[in-house]
């Protein structure tokens, strides 16, 4: 039901973001969508990928720091109000949004990766929203 | 200008038969009243009846600061507590500070010292000084600014800090002379600068010590600021600032051998060698009554000179230091040992102990950048959480070295390793001419 996030860790210097995505390729793993958060000296980028505990494992063994981290896939129509939707589920249930990210964009509908402060209480938020989630298996082979 | 020249001037003869008759007293003092030097002089089957005059002092065990430290706060005082007058306190390898304790007369003897060594510089009584090392448990501030009083300087206790505020003092009061680290001293003519009052100052002396510093920053500070500069040396471990200092002639650091004799040593064979070879600094401080210490190990690499100077002092010259034995660093004044930032980052959960320290001088201050190796422990997928963890090893190194650090997060197995340890040091500051 959770979808599994690759997190890794960047230092901010010329070649980093190469060498990830060099053995990603090489082990014939797709990202299917990523987003980076840097601050001057480093950057922690999280991706949805293919094969995630395949990544993490030829990650590791690059001598690159990965971890999984559990994410919410929520689906959403391609309209006006749509992401204020999602995000009042999660404030009225004083849930608090850490980031978030588009996993898929289309002209008919969308989806959002969401890590929140209890993905378990999310989850249920979501659920009584309403809201659609994406399943894990369909989200690695997008 | 010689302040003692009774002393400073001594004949080579006279001087060793006054520091003979003080060693014998120091022995004798120390052997009845401190258990550490008895035992040890007994394992070496030595009598304090051995020591008949100062070319004796070779036979007397070394003492290190380690010792100190094992004898923490107060096991190697020779005088009851009651007589001591003031503490003292540097940091030490592993986080516990080196703790020295003076006498009245311990303190005498320093500011005396610390007098000879104004008189030295070229600074009188007519002289203001600005004492602009840090007041506290470091001995800078304090030492200074006693031996300034005991001279009889208008002596304003400025310690670090607000570098504005001494400049605009330095104007308003007129002050002739500054006492602070060489680094600071920089700092400060850079501020001088800014400020545009460099023509309304009257300073012309500056006492800078208590870190290394090479000919060239000396001469570079001379020319900025229109003043002579003078290096001045000391270690808390033996008094603080006065144990020696240069000339006008800087051909070495004249040394208060008639309180403090030093001698050079090999490092390796603990031998002695003679004039000019370079070796381990070592002191015995022949007057000291709360912590005398015998042979103490300084690290600290040089030479010795016994000529008669130009300046007409008998007193030994050390030459400018080649660097140090052990690892340890000085940053803005302060000791620093790489083994202290890894005792602070072992006490925070989860975080490795690999780490690389990197020393450098920016605007003419010392910088200290710690890059910390982050493993699958404490990596987060939230920067907030990252951030947090930054600032709480900075926090903690802060406080374990007394000095700001900045702390960079680096890739895991990303530092240097050499023969499978990493290089904890890199020391980009330049003190070779």
């Amino acid at each position: 039901m959770y979808l599994k996030q690759l997190t890794v860790f960047l230092e901010n210097r010329e070649g980093r973001l190469d060498s990830v995505t060099d053995v990603l390729a090489k082990n014939d793993i797709n990202i299917v969508c990523l987003a980076l958060a840097d601050t001057s000296e480093y950057g922690v980028i999280r991706m949805i990928v293919s094969d995630p505990d395949k990544a993490k494992a030829v990650l590791k063994e690059a001598g690159c720091l990965a971890r999984l981290t559990n994410v919410l896939a929520v689906s959403m129509e391609q309209k006006a109000g749509s992401l204020n939707r999602l995000t009042k589920t999660f404030t009225s249930e004083g849930i608090n949004i850490e980031y978030m990210y588009t996993l898929n964009s289309s002209r008919e509908a969308g989806s959002m990766i969401i890590k929140c402060s209890d993905i378990d209480k999310g989850y249920e938020a979501v659920q009584k929203a309403g809201l659609t989630l994406v399943d894990p298996d369909a989200a690695y082979s997008m | 200008m010689i302040w003692n020249e009774a002393r400073e001037c001594m004949s080579r003869d006279e001087m060793a038969n006054m520091q003979g008759a003080r060693l014998r007293k120091l022995v004798a003092n120390v052997y009845h009243n401190v258990e550490f030097y008895r035992k040890k002089m007994q394992a070496m089957g030595l009598e304090p009846g051995d020591i008949k005059g100062i070319e004796d002092i070779t036979k007397l065990p070394f003492t290190t600061k380690n010792d100190l430290r094992d004898n923490y706060p107060f096991g190697l005082l020779a005088v009851p507590k009651s007589q001591i007058v003031r503490v003292h306190a540097s940091s030490g390898t592993t986080g516990k500070a080196t703790v020295v304790a003076y006498t009245r007369r311990d303190i005498e003897a320093w500011q005396e010292c610390v007098a000879r060594d104004l008189v030295m510089c070229g600074v009188t009584k007519e002289d203001m000084i600005q004492v602009a090392y840090g007041y506290g448990l470091f001995t800078g501030g304090l030492g200074l600014h006693y031996g300034a009083e005991n001279l009889g300087c208008m002596t304003v206790p400025m310690s670090t800090g607000n570098t504005k505020r001494l400049v605009t003092m330095m104007e308003d009061f007129g002050a002739t002379a500054i006492a602070c680290t060489p680094s600071y001293l920089l700092h400060i003519a850079e501020v001088i600068e800014e400020m545009g009052v460099k023509d309304k100052l009257k300073l012309k002396t500056a006492i800078c010590g208590a870190e290394p510093w090479t000919e060239k920053m000396r001469l570079q500070i001379e020319e900025k600021l229109g003043i002579h500069a003078h290096d001045i040396y000391g270690l808390s471990e033996v008094c603080g600032p006065g144990v020696a200092c240069d000339c006008e002639f800087h051909k070495g650091l004249h040394v208060q051998e008639d309180h403090f004799y030093a001698e050079i040593i090999d490092k390796e064979t603990l031998t002695p060698l003679g004039d000019g070879e370079v070796g381990e600094l070592v002191f015995t401080t022949l007057t000291k009554e709360g912590l005398p210490l015998l042979r103490y190990r300084t690290k600290d690499l040089t030479s010795i000179d016994h000529s008669t100077c130009e300046c007409g002092r008998t007193t030994p010259r050390i030459s400018k230091f080649k660097g140090r034995s052990d690892d340890m660093l000085i940053i803005r004044g302060v000791n620093v040992f790489p083994s202290q930032v890894e005792t602070a980052l072992l006490e925070i959960e989860g975080v490795s102990p690999h780490y690389q320290m990197i020393v450098d001088r920016v605007n003419n201050l010392d910088t200290l950048e710690v890059q910390v190796e982050v493993d699958e422990n404490v990596f987060s997928d939230e920067i907030r959480e990252m951030e947090a963890l930054t600032k709480k090893i900075s926090a903690a190194l802060q406080s374990a070295l007394l000095i700001a650090v900045k702390v960079k997060l680096v890739e895991p197995r990303s530092l240097d390793r050499f023969e499978g340890k990493s290089k904890r040091v890199i020391d980009k500051r330049v003190f070779e001419d």
